[in-house]
């Protein structure tokens, strides 16, 4: 218990992948079968049991120590957990502190009333970091920031597989997983992935360089289609069992029972989840709505429709498709969408092309339609296998020129690990005039990319001279008509949004060049980007 | 009849002795100074006359200059002067170098005014000695139930993890720089590291300081002017205030870590941007205040600065009579 509550501990204030990878791998390495298994069920959520209520854990501790102290020290702390966790009396030798396994396999028996007085025996046991751990996870509350994609990377790192193999079995092992660990240490054979209803690993495509690479592809090789703005989801149906994945693997089914009423064939789609109105694709921001819920209601399914558009199928009844051209694939995708497509489910269209100016004609104008939303263009070799992770060569993705306005920077935030030192995540903003008549900027996005490390630092003096305020780690810089830092912010598309005052949210902004030579006054104006969010047909 | 509050009562300029004319650590300048210790909130310059341990006395001259006060008056530990019947003694109060409580003494009434202290080991310090008294007078910075530090070995056994488990990175710590910064440095070596250790400008005076009072240190470099390569899978001691300047980017991909009794509560840690939080106070935490009035057991309690509402409320729950004296000025420097 004491290495997880540590583990959980550092996850929580770390925010670089590498230092959280690091972290699980040195715990999955030095913690014994079958606490780890347990610890990695917890982390990645698949482990998830409410069986004790705030209000018990609170009643228990109130009758262990004065109501008045416990009050402060709650409003102090502000987290029930990390309050009684710290203030609930040690009884040393009470009991000897539990492992996590103990924990799990204690209360996935017990019930209400047992567990209740398992975990105030627990607590007795315990010291605070250990007490803290316990309670995080029997009242639901463990959020780390760890998500399974990288969980399964720790594994890889530690087995020392490539992360694909680690995704192929992943959906058919339980926890603790006892078998994983044993063959990721080279004490047995990997375990079969024979399970019904498992993800399989995604293929996904490379950049396209239009310079070094068209020149050396054959038009002829190739089949192209639309790269949809949606999300990349695996759809299975396989001997009675449905399940949608995202493209690293983790299960949505629960929140797109529609979708998945629609998946009537008998195999494996890669597609598309966008949301499907009358046929055609509704913008980004409508699938926003169905997106990061658990469940969805009747109504939220009558309002934002999700569907799925097909690119590939991997498996054919019992037949796997994988080692296949796409041709052939594609061939058989068609004709399971023949038979099983609806309203819910339908094929992405191959587009034809003479050659490459020819594509890159529809890429810089798509035609009316879906096509103007999408996000560019898929290439795929007609030959291609479907191959897990990104190989080099098959398939490149040709993105739409990103658009780019002129904003200027408006606040500036401490970055994390190699950049703490730095100002280094930026929020900047256009102009418009507001109720008075007077030209006002608002904040349209947020960014922390895009720039070199010299550049950086040019930043980070920008920021630090011209501070007007500070607010814990940010800092608000000097922007007005006379004088600020005009930032080119390059970004893939533009959404409606309620949570920003400009009412507009960008997708993927980065910043392209600081134009140290512009005057903040002849920045960007938000009708600029309502212009443009008109013409993607937002 | 004599009270308590003719002895002792707080003014604006901090606790004051009518009849012997002086001080405890005032916040502002006064003629007639008994200072406990050496952080800033208690020890001011500009005093006519100060009297405090020659710890004290060195680690005002170090920060202040020759020139801190009109007159200054060592006082050993155990050492009593008297004035006008008064008696003050100086005893170890376990806080920093040379850190005392004074013990004043009048017409067989007893008062004890602690200062900052602690009662767990510190080797950079001499430790706390109880002294019986009529009314003890405790400072309350860490008086809730939550704070409850833990063992400080454990605390360094989690850096020197973390300094194995990331070698291509390097640790800076945070630390108060009079006291905590020493502890830590004490505390690594006493682990076991015996590298060197690379520490900010800021430390180098105090550092000097209680390695001239025997406290020995270890190896030492100053962070600037390393090299990157030097600085890799290294630990480096520096102010807090010091990890979010340039300064700090002399490190390769550094954990931040902070020494501090704050870090008990995570969010505290997680405003800060702190990443390795590590707790470690030269404060009583909770138990150590209240085991200490149970110890103690005076005859009142008076809390200067902190959290004196929980303090009280305790006394209160324990039959002990209790009042804040609400002292401004002090905050919490060694913390
Ligand atoms: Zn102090």
């Amino acid at each position: 218990m004491r290495a997880f509550a540590h583990l959980l501990d550092r996850l929580s204030l770390t925010a670089s992948r590498n230092a959280k990878l690091t972290l699980t791998r040195d715990f999955l390495r030095e913690t014994p079968d079958p606490d780890r298994g347990w610890a990695l069920a917890a982390l990645t959520g698949s482990l998830t049991f409410k069986s004790a209520k705030a209000a018990a854990i609170r009643a228990a501790v109130e009758a262990r120590m004065d109501p008045a102290l416990f009050a402060w020290s709650y409003d102090y702390v502000g987290d029930l957990a990390e309050t009684v966790a710290l203030v609930w009396p040690a009884r040393p030798g009470a009991n000897r502190p539990p492992e996590l396994s103990e924990v799990v396999e204690a209360l996935r028996t017990a019930g209400r009333v047992e567990a209740q007085s398992l975990i105030e025996g627990w607590l007795d046991a315990l010291d605070a970091d250990g007490r803290w751990a316990l309670l995080k996870l029997v009242t639901g509350g463990l959020r780390v920031g760890l998500s399974s994609r990288l969980a399964k990377q720790a594994l890889a790192d530690l087995g020392r597989v490539p992360l694909a193999e680690i995704e192929e079995v992943w959906h058919a092992l339980a926890p603790p997983y006892g078998d994983l660990f044993a063959w990721l240490e080279g004490r047995a054979a990997r375990p079969t992935a024979d399970a019904p209803g498992r993800f399989r690993p995604v293929m996904l495509a490379q950049a396209l360089d239009e310079a070094i690479d068209l020149p050396k592809l054959d038009p002829a090789d190739y089949a192209a289609e639309w790269k949809w703005d949606g999300i990349r989801v695996q759809a299975v149906s396989e001997r009675g069992e449905r399940r949608l994945y995202t493209r690293t693997g983790e299960v949505i089914s629960a929140a797109f029972p529609d979708v998945v009423a629609a998946l009537t064939f008998d195999g494996v789609i890669d597609g598309e989840l966008v949301i499907l109105r009358d046929g055609a694709i509704a913008p980004f921001g409508d699938l926003q709505q169905r997106l990061n819920r658990k469940t969805a209601d009747a109504k939220l399914m009558a309002k934002f429709p999700a569907g799925i558009r097909a690119y590939d199928l991997l498996l054919d009844s019992e037949t796997d498709l994988r080692a296949l051209p796409f041709a052939a694939r594609r061939e058989r995708l068609e004709a399971v969408i023949a038979a099983h497509g609806s309203d819910r489910l339908d094929l992405s269209p191959i587009q034809p092309f003479a050659d490459w100016d020819d594509l890159a004609r529809l890429r810089a104008a798509p035609p009316p339609g879906d096509p103007r939303a999408a996000e560019g263009l898929m290439l795929k070799r007609w030959d291609s296998a479907y191959l897990a992770g990104r190989p080099k060569g098959p398939w490149f993705k040709w993105k739409r020129d990103p658009r780019r306005v002129d904003a200027v920077l408006l606040y500036a935030q401490r970055g994390h690990g190699k950049r703490s030192s730095f100002y280094s995540d930026f929020t900047f903003g256009v102009w418009r005039t507001d109720i008075g008549g007077h030209p006002t900027l608002t904040p349209v996005g947020k960014s922390y990319f895009g720039f070199t490390d010299a550049e950086l630092k040019q930043l980070d003096t920008f920021v630090r001279e011209n501070t007007t305020e500070r607010f814990g780690p940010v800092r608000a810089v000097r922007a007005d008509l006379d004088f600020g830092l005009v930032l080119e912010v390059a970004f893939e598309g533009l959404q409606r949004s309620t949570r920003h005052k400009s009412g507009l949210a960008m997708r993927f902004p980065r910043i392209s060049r600081i134009r140290w030579d512009k005057p903040a006054r002849e920045a960007d104006t938000l009708d600029t980007l309502e212009r443009m969010l008109a013409a993607m047909g937002g | 009849m004599i009270r308590p509050q003719d002895l002792l009562h707080p003014r604006p300029e901090g606790l004051y002795c009518p009849p012997g004319d002086f001080y405890i650590d005032p916040t502002r300048a006064v003629d007639r100074a008994v200072i406990t210790h050496g952080h800033a909130d208690h020890a001011r310059a500009g005093h006519g006359a100060a009297f405090a341990t020659p710890e004290t006395l060195a680690i005002m001259q170090v920060r202040y200059g020759a020139n801190f006060a009109g007159s200054a008056q060592a006082m050993t530990y155990g050492e009593t002067i008297r004035r006008d019947g008064v008696a003050v003694t100086l005893v170890p109060a376990g806080h920093v170098l040379g850190s005392a409580q004074a013990v004043v003494r009048w017409k067989g009434l007893t008062m004890v005014v602690s200062g900052d202290y602690k009662r767990r080991r510190d080797p950079t310090c001499t430790a706390f000695e109880p002294v019986q008294c009529d009314v003890f007078v405790t400072e309350a910075t860490f008086a809730l139930p939550v704070f409850r530090h833990p063992p400080d070995t454990g605390e360094i056994a989690r850096l020197l993890h973390s300094v194995a488990q990331f070698p291509e990175r390097s640790h800076v710590v945070g630390a108060y720089s009079l006291g905590k910064a020493q502890r830590v440095i004490r505390l690594l070596r006493e682990a076991g590291w015996d590298r060197t250790l690379y520490v900010h400008g800021a430390l180098e005076r105090l550092n000097a300081l209680y390695e001239g009072f025997g406290v020995d240190l270890g190896p030492l470099a100053p962070a600037t002017g390393a090299s990157k390569a030097e600085l890799t899978g290294q630990i480096a001691i520096a102010p807090p205030s010091a990890l979010a300047t340039p300064w700090a980017r002399r490190f390769p991909d550094p954990v931040d870590a902070f020494a501090s009794g704050w870090m008990r509560i995570r969010a505290r840690a997680r405003q800060q941007g702190v990443e390795l939080p590590l707790i470690l106070s030269d404060h009583a935490d909770w138990d150590e205040l209240t085991a200490t009035l149970a110890e103690l057991h005076p005859g009142e309690v008076w809390i200067t600065h902190g959290r004196e509402e929980a303090l009280a409320r305790w006394c209160d729950l324990n039959g002990l009579p209790a009042r804040a004296l609400a002292l401004v000025g002090y905050e919490d420097e060694g913390d």
